[in-house]
């Protein structure tokens, strides 16, 4: 075992890391906004995936000059699941509102099933191919890119919450929707807006992800766990921990594989969920 | 008989001091009542007695057992009963369905924790309601199942947060008259209260907070005439 | 008043309406005699689905319906009695009748050990745990070699039809009658535990562990064992399933899609109520099996969609199930209002 190895890995994990923090963003926000957590937020992005592979295989379109349309398709798809789902379940029990969500996931997934079979595809020839050497490390393009990207999303994301009015206001709703709405501030609107930038999100990192990884109709679950997980560790509602929560399990995640066993992978990200969550169940890090 | 006894108790979140060295102390069969402006650390002492919030430093002592930072389900175990400034009923489950999951603690027996669980209902006068859910009675209701439901663990302890909190003028006499009657029952009751015509009323003693600290103790008459306590605390009142 | 108290007294505690009582005794005789009646293997396999779907969401509605805690990985036990009771089978020649009790027992122990940190969790998290400890199950039995790896285990089978070997080849009336009697047993050992203090206590820890706490309740303790007895009333079904199949592997009884009906049965049914998971298998399990045969492979797809449409629809308009359709002094609670 090498340094260059370990190098090699710690690059690769923080890649990685990236997009889970991006993915994990959209889920924390639209839970800070309305308590619910997303379990379709893995079929979320495999719809992202696909309509990447859709876009370039009917039209043509590269995944790299797709990616406005996918992140419109899916910013759509959140204001759908509002309308036709969350704002009946908002004041709902919890565990209706994790069964509806959930009952969400299994409807889209196996919708995708029967639409495109359980098959995996692939981008052939994207504008973003190849590797680069940084000494003895390589780094393929469209993984270093993707990441690149999610990270400029996550900041753009952050500036936008934390700067703009339509942030303030969403942060406002977040943190009493009775008292925003006596100032103006419509909740109804401000969880469609939600919504529509949490699943935008998804929609980033899945349609820079189309550019290397596999497309399948069970991509999402894995992610989705790990963005489960990032955003417990960041602390729930938490975006700037979502950062830091997601480059954490992304190193974990390559590290374990590479000095333990890549098969147990899941295994390691939910030892360190385990550990976070009963040691410090707040999150490593405040909200916000 | 001293029932309960607290020593320099002291609870501080984040810096700041909720409770700063309180102590009492409080004779069996008696009530005591806490008054205080908002954020005075009224409740914030009753989840340091009933372990529900850790307390820093202090002594707590239930007649002779020290039970400082004791969990809650072993404090009620002792007979010490409380009920919450928010109240907190099982909202799916009928007024019977409530009072019997607290006497269950006293009959194991299922028929005979429902008959206990009715004498109960029927002393707080709810009888017609039983097969109500908790959470269709009124605000005034659901303080009587509160405390139904603390009495059916058979406390020697009442704790109860802000008896008439929340409920409109008419329900106010009838509650305050249950918590007389309670009394003559031999339970010993430590009441929250913000009117401070019912704090003088009923208590036999008075403990006034302000700002997490302790500012007077003493019967009632003492405390209307006590002067930081008008400062503090009656001074606002009037004012409001 | 002293006769107003005297009457609430005398109210009979359980539901004594005569017609409900012989109503269910009825339908009990009923289930015994339908195979007598020359059912074909179809409809027996499709009862025998029915009753172990109807006590796996039972399970399910233990942990969550009673005590409030959401599990999202729930098969897992439901793996674990199958393996456990195939594998001291296969390598040991255990009777499964006393199988099935190692089964329950490695359930139990895992339900401690998982539930002692986990439970301590609350809501989300605890869900979020749950979904990655189902799925960690897979993994890991995906790869023991010891049980098989990914291939998993191909239960020996008898040369004919044996009660000690609880295997039977040439009629599935035999399994449908050892379904039936796990059936009815787990229903009404659940009935009991809903009546009993315990339930009582259980629904308070699921309504306000706060209040709870104040009534003596040791909210923890109460979780860990109603997660232990959902645990023991789901292992015996991945021990019978297993000698129903006769093939085990991590793909089939430690998938999600199990975790996921079980839930789907009992809210569907009604959570929280004991005849819920009755109501939501009677109804999934054929759509289920009459999809597999008339949509063919692609029926596994085809009958998710309906389940996760079927889900969203009850949590939008009737979160407490079907059974809310029922007039309530019909079923447990008797109300005079």
């Amino acid at each position: 075992m090498t340094t260059e190895i370990i190098i090699q890995a710690m690059v690769t994990g923080l890649m990685m890391g990236l997009i889970y923090a991006l993915i994990a963003a959209g889920l924390s926000l639209i839970f800070g906004l309305m308590e619910i957590v997303n379990f379709a937020h893995g079929e979320h992005l495999m719809l992202s995936m696909f309509s990447s592979f859709w876009l370039w295989s009917l039209f043509g379109l590269d995944p790299l000059f797709s990616i406005p349309i996918t992140i419109l398709l899916l910013a759509f798809c959140g204001i759908i699941t509002h309308y036709f789902l969350i704002r009946y379940i908002l004041k709902a029990k919890m565990l209706i509102q994790i069964c509806a969500t959930f009952g969400l996931s299994i409807f889209i997934r196996s919708i995708a099933q029967l639409l495109w079979t359980p098959d995996f595809r692939n981008v052939d020839k994207p504008l973003l191919e190849g590797r680069i050497e940084i000494g003895s490390v390589f780094i393929g393009q469209p993984q270093l890119y993707a990441s690149l990207v999610c990270l400029l999303a996550f900041f753009g994301l952050y500036w936008f919450v934390t700067k703009t009015e339509t942030g303030l206001a969403l942060q406002a709703t977040a943190q009493d929707r009775h008292a925003a709405e006596i100032l103006g501030i419509p909740s109804n609107k401000m969880f469609a807006i939600g919504w529509a930038i949490g699943l935008g999100c998804v929609g980033v990192a899945g349609g820079m992800m189309a550019n290397y990884f596999f497309i399948f109709t069970d991509v999402g679950i894995n992610f989705a766990l790990f963005a489960f997980v990032a955003v417990a560790l960041g602390g729930f509602g938490s975006i700037i921990g979502c950062l830091y929560a997601g480059i954490i399990i992304g190193l974990v995640e390559s590290l374990g594989g590479l000095l333990i066993d890549p098969s147990f992978k899941l295994l390691y990200v939910f030892a360190i969920y385990l550990l976070v969550v009963i040691y410090k169940p707040q999150g490593l890090f405040g909200r916000y | 008989m001293k029932i309960l006894t607290v020593e320099n108790l002291s609870k501080s979140f984040g810096g700041i001091h909720a409770n700063r060295d309180i102590s009492f102390d409080v004779e069996e069969g008696s009530i005591l009542g806490v008054i205080g402006p908002n954020g005075a650390g009224k409740s914030t002492l009753f989840d340091l007695i009933t372990g529900f919030t850790k307390a820093d430093t202090g002594k707590v002592k239930f007649f002779d057992k020290d039970i400082f930072g004791i969990s809650p389900d072993k404090i009620s175990n002792l007979g010490v009963g409380r009920t919450f400034q928010k109240l907190k009923p099982f909202a799916d489950q009928t007024l019977l369905e409530n009072v019997m999951i607290g006497a269950f603690v006293k009959e194991k027996d299922i028929k005979r924790a429902r008959d206990r669980a009715l004498e109960i209902i029927d002393f707080v006068d709810l009888i017609e309601k039983r097969h109500h859910f908790a959470k269709e009675l009124s605000t005034g209701q659901r303080k009587r199942l509160e405390m139904a439901r603390a009495m059916a663990i058979d406390p020697k302890l009442l704790l109860m947060d802000e008896v008439t909190g929340g409920v409109d003028q008419k329900t106010i006499p009838g509650l305050v008259e249950l918590v007389k009657k309670l009394k003559k029952t031999g339970v010993t009751i430590i009441t929250i209260e913000h009117n401070i015509n019912i704090i003088m009323e009923i208590s036999d003693n008075v403990l006034a907070l302000d700002q997490g600290k302790r500012i007077a103790l003493g019967e009632p008459k003492e405390i209307q005439n006590n002067k930081q306590v008008i400062d503090a605390y009656l001074g606002t009142f009037d004012a409001a | 008043m002293d006769s107003k108290l005297a009457i609430a007294k005398s109210e009979p505690i359980w539901n004594t309406n005569v017609r409900v009582i012989s109503i269910i005794a009825g339908l009990i005789i009923l289930l015994f005699a339908l195979p007598l009646f020359g059912m074909n293997s179809f409809y027996l396999h499709l009862f025998i689905m029915i009753f172990m779907h109807a006590v796996m969401a039972q399970s399910w509605n233990v942990i969550a319906g009673f005590s409030g805690q959401i599990s999202l990985g729930h098969g897992a036990f439901f793996g674990i009695g199958a393996y456990a009771t195939s594998f001291f089978y296969m390598e040991y020649g255990v009777t499964p009748w006393i199988s099935i009790f190692f089964g329950m027992l490695v359930s139990a122990i895992f339900a401690v050990l998982i539930g002692i940190p986990m439970l301590r969790l609350s809501g989300h998290y605890f869900a979020i745990a749950t979904l990655l400890i189902g799925i960690s199950f897979q993994v890991v039995f995906q790869r023991w070699d010891l049980v098989g790896a990914a291939s998993g285990l191909w239960v020996t089978m008898t040369p004919e039809d044996s009660w000690s070997a609880l295997q039977f080849h040439s009629s599935k009336a035999p399994y449908y009658y050892v379904f039936l009697i796990f059936f009815l047993i787990t229903f009404f050992l659940v009935w009991l535990l809903s009546r009993s203090k315990l339930g009582y206590r259980l629904r308070a820890v699921r309504d306000d562990p706060q209040a709870a706490l104040s009534l003596c309740i040791n909210v923890s303790n109460y979780k860990i064992i109603a997660y232990v007895i959902s645990a023991i009333i789901m292992a015996p079904m991945g021990s019978l399933f297993a000698q129903y199949i006769l093939i085990i592997d991590p793909d089939r009884v430690f998938n999600i899609e199990i975790s996921i009906i079980v839930l789907l049965i009992t809210v569907l049914g009604g959570i929280g109520n004991v005849w819920g998971p009755i109501i939501g298998a009677a109804i999934l399990v054929p759509i289920s099996e009459y999809s597999r045969i008339y949509l063919g492979g692609t029926g596994g797809a085809v009958d998710l969609i309906f389940y996760g449409l079927i889900l969203m629809i009850i949590c939008i308009f009737k979160p407490n199930g079907l059974i809310s359709f029922v007039p309530k002094d019909i079923l447990e609670r008797k109300k005079q209002r």
